[in-house]
């Protein structure tokens, strides 16, 4: 075997481990919480790479104690909630943006690229100011209301990109036809961006479902807090002993749904990241 | 002759012209009427979730108002930034734990990003590779992305605790460490673990930013550069790196915006400690805990004008012209 062939294989070999070296990197702590999830707390100390036996007693903890269901539920609706408000403000917007030329445009652009920028923090006496003045503290509404400001800026800035992509032809023969805007975009482009709004509301989805700030300052008691609060605010039960199985079961219980929708929507998820930052 | 015989139809096009032209202006003004009309729902909702509380916001640090009481706040001036007071400062700018949350801050997010950019290009241009499986890979390396900060937050809690946590377990395994290290407590590690589970979830973002820039480079120069034999250390510099520059500007700037902005992580992972309290970590705890709002208002709109300096310098410093879509 010559030093080339060597040099060769000792490349392939590389390339592989590194290979190797990144999924253990990206998919280890996951798979970790998984197993910690499955150990009944007598066994927590044990630091194993394989679960020796199969405990779901965290699991059944998790999933019948009621405020931690009523938080998915609550995760659920809000997420739900903001995904379908920021595509339907996000949609007609983004027609508006995307395919009419007009004065003051690359003013609005501006605007919401400013609105993503802003810190959520700058915003946060403010926005309580206007959630108590509308009655709405400690309610998931409250929360479907200010995560509007993370939502829609992106999901309008995807969708103009999309926008602009489809082809000037078909806006034309629908003006021919004598369609209103309204109906163009209801009737001819709406189905051409389903793509893309698919992509734009499983983002949102996933921004919404994350929160963390809002939900913690806005929500005050248990039955109304969203789930990464419900999970934040697990470990502050007892001071002493964390109760780690629990957290750990409730964190793959949260996130499980994410990882499939994730990897079933990989390529469009990446696409959308790549319209949202690159192109914009 | 030939002019009344050329005449006749030049005048009828040019009516015809006219007729359309003036249909055409028609529609271009109901389009631009509808386009106002559309932006309309979409720039209320934005004025009142980001204008108006953003405003109040900043009207609210000049007054002293408190959480349980917002409607009887007084106008203080700029007592809660930095006042004069009995031969001592007070306010925020005289107060070091402030000082020290910006630190913390800048510090994280030099040392994180930094971090993120490195090994994001890493992993794109393995990714960027062709090799059996990489749709796998590639819906791997996007997990940690996928994880909601909180939930990461926690895993790794758990992975660096200092009794049971796998860290210190495989690390006195190897030999590294002798005595557990309580990363999450102690103030040298802390900023460390908030770092590393921070690079650890963001990889994924700029990696695929950096992949999109990747899979539009131009083929032939690599071919070319492969037939004179040049080093492919040498051609990243050279040819690749200069051509993802624009990617990873806008890569570096999300991810900069993302991370002088930090809450979740160092909240969960370290609460209120100030070995690693964030400004935005700062601000809420005088907004929420300890109720004063105009103080910790008058944080935020610091953090705000940070921000805000932070991208106008970055924009000019990297000469980026943000596409504002001119081109429609």
């Amino acid at each position: 075997m010559t030093a080339r062939q060597l040099g060769k294989i000792a490349k392939r070999v590389g390339f592989w481990a590194l290979i190797v070296l990144i999924m253990v990197y990206a998919v280890f702590p996951f798979y970790y919480a998984v197993i910690t999830s499955l150990k009944p707390s007598s066994e927590l100390f044990r630091v194993e790479l394989w679960p020796s036996s199969w405990h779901l007693g965290n699991y059944v903890q998790i999933l019948t104690e009621a405020s931690f269901l009523r938080a998915i539920l609550n995760s659920i609706v809000v997420a739900i909630s903001v995904v379908f408000i920021a595509l339907l403000l996000g949609i007609t917007a983004s027609y508006a943006l995307g395919r009419v030329r007009f004065r003051g445009r690359s003013t609005v652009l501006l605007v919401i690229l400013g609105v993503s920028m802003f810190p959520q923090v700058a915003v946060l006496s403010g926005l309580f100011e206007v959630i108590r003045t509308l009655n709405l503290y400690n309610n998931p509404a409250g929360l479907i209301l200010s995560y509007t400001i993370f939502t829609l800026p992106f999901t309008v800035w995807v969708l103009t990109t999309f926008m602009k992509q489809l082809p000037m032809e078909l806006e034309e023969a629908a003006i021919m036809d004598g369609a209103t805007p309204w109906i163009t975009i209801t009737k001819v482009f709406l189905p051409l961006m389903w793509p893309a709004m698919a992509t734009t509301g499983l983002l949102a989805f996933i921004a919404a479902w994350n929160e963390f700030l809002f939900a913690l300052t806005f929500t005050l008691t248990d039955t109304q807090r969203t789930v990464p609060v419900a999970i934040a605010l697990l470990s502050g039960g007892s001071s002493y002993e964390l109760p780690w199985g629990p957290i750990m079961a409730a964190s793959v219980v949260v996130t499980v749904p994410l990882v499939v929708l994730v990897i079933i929507f990989q390529r469009r998820i990446v696409s959308g990241l790549t319209a949202g930052a690159v192109k914009g | 002759m030939t002019t009344s015989h050329s005449s006749a139809p030049e005048g009828a096009r040019s009516a015809a012209l006219t007729a359309r032209r003036s249909r055409g202006t028609k529609v271009r003004r109901q389009r631009v009427k509808a386009a106002w009309l559309f932006l309309t729902p979409m720039l209320i909702a934005l004025a009142l979730v980001a204008g108006w509380p953003l405003f109040r916001t900043f009207f609210l640090s000049f007054t002293d108002a408190s959480l349980s009481d917002l409607g009887t706040a007084n106008f203080i001036g700029f007592e809660n930034y930095l006042v004069h007071d009995n031969g001592r400062w007070f306010g925020i700018l005289a107060d070091s734990v402030w000082w020290q949350s910006v630190w913390n801050t800048v510090y994280f997010s030099v040392v994180s990003v930094s971090l993120e950019v490195v090994f994001g290009v890493i992993v794109a241009l393995i990714l960027n590779a062709e090799f059996k499986g990489r749709t796998i890979v590639r819906a791997a390396v996007l997990i940690p992305w996928a994880i909601p900060t909180i939930v990461s937050a926690q895993m790794w809690a758990w992975m660096l605790n200092d009794q049971f946590g796998i860290i210190n377990h495989m690390l006195m395994g190897i030999g590294v460490i002798d005595d557990p290290i309580a990363w999450t407590a102690s103030a040298t590690y802390s900023m460390w673990a908030v770092i590393m589970v921070d690079v650890w979830k963001t990889i994924p973002f700029v990696a695929l930013l950096v992949l999109a820039a990747l899979q539009m480079l131009p083929k032939d120069c690599y071919e070319a550069a492969e037939v004179d034999g040049i080093h492919p250390v040498r051609v990243f510099f050279k040819v690749t790196l200069p051509l993802i520059t624009p990617a990873l500007m806008v890569a570096v700037i999300f991810r900069l915006l993302d991370a002088l902005r930090v809450f979740d992580v160092i909240y969960v992972l370290t609460s209120n400690s100030t070995s690693t309290m964030s400004m935005s970590v700062y601000a809420r705890q005088q907004l929420v805990e300890f109720q004063d709002v105009g103080y910790g208002s008058a944080a935020s709109t610091l953090l705000f004008l940070i921000i805000a300096l932070a991208t106008i310098a970055y924009i000019y410093a990297g000469r980026k012209q943000l596409q504002l879509g001119g081109d429609a």
